[in-house]
């Protein structure tokens, strides 16, 4: 087998077991290139059923309105029954990343947002497309990750996790975040869409879009809700998103490169990571850690 | 990923067709507190230009402010990625890092060396094709490097890396490597690996890792330690096995279409193939291999797959699907080597959920054979296993599984034990032999069987469970419920510390692993009871919930009613029946529970009694109200 179809192989093998497993899974649906992969191999691991459990949005009401349309345009085309939660709470105080500042916001619209909708519908387990060559804390962490009743990752004492048997078991208010694609590369993905032609969010790919400077980052204006600032004009631009977020936190790369193989071979190119374009993940050293012990994905 | 630059920026389409032909390799570095695991792997990160520019400001920061390196760049740091582990220098979790050549994609997994975190070097391992193991060149051999070693052949890996590291701190001295290579051939001839490579590098400094760097050791022929990566061949036995797949999940979209789902675990299949499932003897023929991408004409170990069967077979998730010509074996008894996981250490006699692929049953440890002594691989005799230490044990499971000894497939003879109260996984196991063959023993089907002899007494047989602390009123209790059954005309049996702790189980004390024996005996005497068609009365304290429902377990559901009589502590003390509290206060009795061994209260207990109350004899009739129903000979 090929390093792609071991991948693929091992993601199927976490994505049944836990829905083996588990009474009430969801899978968290964040819209990302990631997220696509992991409803693929979903479609894969269940056909032909559907893939038996629901895709949930924890929507922020900061996602780019091309995220949104795609999202929507997929539950429609696939069938799939997508619930979507938003934090009224932090809506009705008028949380916004460019009031708020990028930590309180996430924490607000995104961690509470995330631990509300879970608490609501009660899912005992939640998919979540992360891998572990994102950020050093996400090296540490296991595929079935246990959260305590509170959605605490308490990173000192994660279960031993061997073979590809993985410990399912959890009293009544404690879950299991499981992450099929831990043991992918950002390389992979792409590969992986490449080859499977798994449709993924236009803003993937280069195209010119309006686009401020601000904090040395290109933040697409999106809507009227960016103010420009003193001394900031809007600039037309060939820009892509390598991650997509909240379109405020979410930089933009300048680049040509609108098709699979050149957004690869920008990708290998690159000094960057891809992270860098993230604006929570700077805020303060060992953060995500600290955001995931909090109930963070 | 230097190594294809060229390529990427002049043909990505060529690039990548390439990438598509590459296969994988998982490795794990392991050894002594310190010797170097995780600068190696920074360096290996580093050395591929795996390093982005941003990370690399974060790691330039980091390493002044908590490295251990000076004003130069700690390398660990990019791996030791929690709090926790940076603020004192160490890894406490594995840490999984990937990287890229043109030949092969590395998962690597970063241990910890720190005995105290020997579990997270465990999952590590199980899941590697080949091990790094370092050792400090200024420390050579140590029970550590001997500890992981042999975990590592445990876990059935058989070609490792010796890397001698910080070979810049002994000057490149060819002598101190030559001698740590010999010190280790000496350890390892137990071990049973099949291909030991020995390198001398410095993590540090880069030396001998992606490629020899003549200079300081031009002694020193090769393999670099990434040549030896790229290039070792690991022998894939596992598609040439005989044809293993565990049911994980049965698709059921419509009554038309069931399918099979599941890894395959060693050998292949096409459609056509005889199959059989080992735990009911059936069998029929593949029938199609079903993917979204069109039905599939071969199927490889490794691959996840749904299949049909021509038949319409009883098959449910935990089931093997197997060759019918070679069978796995099929037992509900075997002998396994242990690695213990957990603070709270093994008890022989309790009951833990053994999860073997998808199949999870409750099983227990009958006994402790050996604990292997890392530091000699000698054996020696132990009750219990604690922390990181490993045995060899003797284990009974409720109901048989289908498995194959762990050195003949390293997919189908290993299992994790989970505790039942805690949910934590406390033990990884792998498999060596059956101890008697499940198959033969189907339980000779009697002609007089419980039903018969219940029906001769005219009624149902259940067991009353009497669980609180001593002095609670368990004994006063189960007599009068005894004698009130006995005029119900009732044929009864109450177990108790006098008839029990006399004869059947003289030979335990208190301590934690004999009170867990004790029950187990008293739990499985209840259930012969029963069977003999008898109400059953135990009245012991009881303490552990495992115990308990290990009890509750082996019967069936309604033939166990848990009472417990809940009596406060001071009031147990105050009572003291027998003197025994006043012993254990003033220390004389050692493990009495309530004052210095755990009592674990009943979490749902069909009944529980207020012990402090003074009329026992209305306590005893409220609990023969509680279980008319079982008395009824109706349902
Ligand atoms: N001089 C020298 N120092 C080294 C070399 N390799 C590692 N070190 C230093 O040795 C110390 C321990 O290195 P680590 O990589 O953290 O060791 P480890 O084996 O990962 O330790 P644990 O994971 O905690 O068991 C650090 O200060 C390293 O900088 C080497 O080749 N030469
Ligand atoms: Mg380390």
């Amino acid at each position: 087998m090929t390093h792609l179809e071991q991948l693929e192989a091992e993601s199927i093998h976490i994505l049944r077991e836990v829905v083996a497993e588990f009474e009430n899974p969801v899978m968290l649906y964040s819209i990302g290139k990631d997220s696509s992969v992991m409803l693929h191999l979903a479609r894969k691991a269940f056909y032909p059923a559907k893939p038996p459990f629901p895709l949930m949005h924890v929507d922020t009401t900061w996602k780019f309105r091309e995220m949104i349309e795609f999202r929507d345009r997929m539950a429609r085309e696939c069938g799939f029954d997508l619930l979507i939660h938003t934090n009224e709470e932090g809506v009705r105080q008028g949380i916004s990343p460019f009031t708020h500042g990028s930590a309180l916001y996430t924490d607000v619209m995104k961690t509470e947002g995330l631990k509300q909708a879970l608490d609501k519908y009660k899912f005992d387990a939640a998919f979540g497309g992360a891998r572990r060559d994102e950020e050093k804390s996400r090296a540490k962490e296991r595929i079935f990750s246990f959260r305590s009743e509170t959605h605490r990752w308490d990173p000192k004492s994660q279960r031993p996790e061997l073979w590809n048997i993985y410990n399912a078991k959890v009293k009544k208010g404690e879950s299991i975040r499981a992450f099929p694609l831990s043991n992918w590369t950002e390389l992979d993905i792409w590969q992986y869409i490449y080859l499977e032609q798994i449709p993924i969010v236009p803003l993937y790919y280069s195209k010119v879009r309006p686009v401020v400077e601000r904090d040395g980052m290109l933040i697409m204006v999106d809507d009227d809700r960016l103010k420009l600032l003193p001394g900031e004009d809007v600039q037309m631009k060939s820009v892509r998103f390598r991650t997509l977020g909240c379109y405020p936190l979410t930089g933009a790369v300048e680049s040509t490169a609108d098709n699979l193989p050149e957004i690869i071979q920008e990708m290998l190119l690159t000094r960057t990571s891809e992270r860098q374009g993230r604006l929570i993940d700077h805020d303060q050293a060992g953060s995500m850690e600290k955001k995931k012990q909090e109930g963070y994905f | 990923m230097a190594h294809q630059s060229e390529l990427i920026a002049k043909d990505i389409h060529a690039y990548l067709k390439a990438q598509q032909e590459k296969s994988m390799l998982r490795f794990i570095t392991c050894g002594s507190v310190d010797d170097g695991k995780s600068t190696l792997i920074g360096r290996l990160l580093w050395d591929s230009k795996l390093v982005f520019e941003d990370q690399l400001a974060a790691l330039e920061a980091d390493s002044k402010r908590v490295g251990t390196q000076g004003e130069e760049i700690d390398y660990a740091l990019l791996l030791d990625g929690l709090q926790a582990e940076r603020e004192q220098g160490i890894t406490i979790d594995v840490a999984y890092r990937f990287f890229s050549t043109d030949k092969r994609k590395f998962i690597v997994a970063d241990t910890p060396g720190h005995e105290q975190y020997t579990r997270n070097m465990v999952t590590g391992a199980s899941t590697a094709d080949v091990a790094v193991i370092l050792i400090d060149a200024r420390k050579g051999v140590l029970t550590q490097t001997k500890r992981h070693s042999y975990l590592v052949s445990l876990v059935g890996i058989r070609k490792v890396v010796v890397a001698i590291n910080k070979m810049d701190l002994v000057g490149y001295d060819q002598n101190c490597f030559e001698q740590i290579a010999q010190d280790y051939q000496a350890i390892a001839g137990v071990l049973g690996f099949e291909e030991i490579t020995y390198i001398p590098i410095s993590a540090l400094k880069g030396d001998n890792i992606i490629s020899l760097t003549a200079s300081n050791m031009s002694w020193y022929a090769g393999p670099a330690l990434l040549d030896y990566l790229e290039t070792v061949q690991i022998g894939d036995t596992r598609s040439v096995q005989p044809f293993r797949m565990r049911i994980q999940w049965v698709n059921r979209p419509n009554l038309d279409f069931r399918g099979f789902c599941g890894t395959i675990a060693s050998g292949q299949c096409r459609p056509g193939d005889p199959v059989v499932v080992p735990s009911s003897g059936q069998q029929s023929r593949i029938a199609r291999i079903v993917t979204m991408d069109g039905d599939l004409e071969l199927a490889c170990a490794g691959q996840s797959i749904t299949l049909t069967l021509e038949d319409e077979i009883d098959v449910s998730r935990g089931d093997m699907l197997t060759d019918p010509n070679r069978c796995p074996g099929f037992a509900n008894q075997f002998q396994a080597k242990i690695v213990w996981l957990n603070e709270n250490a093994l008890l022989p006699g309790r009951s833990y959920l053994l999860k073997a692929g998808s199949s999870v049953t409750p099983a227990q440890i009958s006994s402790l054979k050996q604990r292997i002594n890392v530091c000699t691989f000698q054996d020696e005799s132990g009750k219990t296993l604690s922390m990181n230490e490993i045995g060899v044990c003797n284990l009974a499971l409720d109901r048989a599984i289908a498995f194959d000894p762990y050195v003949e497939n390293r997919h189908t003879g290993n299992f994790i034990l989970i505790d039942r109260f805690t949910n934590a996984t406390v033990g990884a196991g792998m498999i060596d032999f059956a101890l008697r063959r499940a198959s033969n023993i189907h339980w000779q089907v009697l002609e007089v069987d419980k039903i018969a002899r219940a029906e001769m007494k005219n009624q149902k047989p259940f067991v009353l469970w009497f669980t609180g602390l001593s002095g609670s009123g368990k004994s006063t209790l189960a007599n009068l419920v005894e004698q009130k059954l006995h005029s119900l005309g009732k044929h009864t049996y109450l177990l108790d510390g006098d008839n029990v702790r006399h004869g059947l189980n003289r030979d335990l004390g208190f301590t934690d692993a004999d009170r867990v024996e004790n029950v187990r005996r008293i739990a499985e005497t209840a259930k012969l009871f029963v069977d003999a068609g008898l109400i059953v009365l135990t009245a012991f304290i009881s303490p552990f919930r495992s115990e308990r429902a290990m009890a509750r377990d082996i019967l069936e559901e309604a033939e166990f009613v848990e009472i417990f009589v809940d009596t406060p502590l001071e009031v147990c003390e105050r009572r003291d029946p027998k003197g025994l509290y006043k012993k254990a206060r003033a220390g004389e009795l050692k493990n009495f529970t309530g004052i210095d061994s755990d009592y674990e209260v009943p979490e749902r207990p069909e009944i529980v009694v207020n012990g402090a109350n003074a009329d026992a004899d209305n306590l005893a009739e409220q609990i023969i109200q509680k279980v008319k129903k079982n008395l009824s000979l109706g349902n």
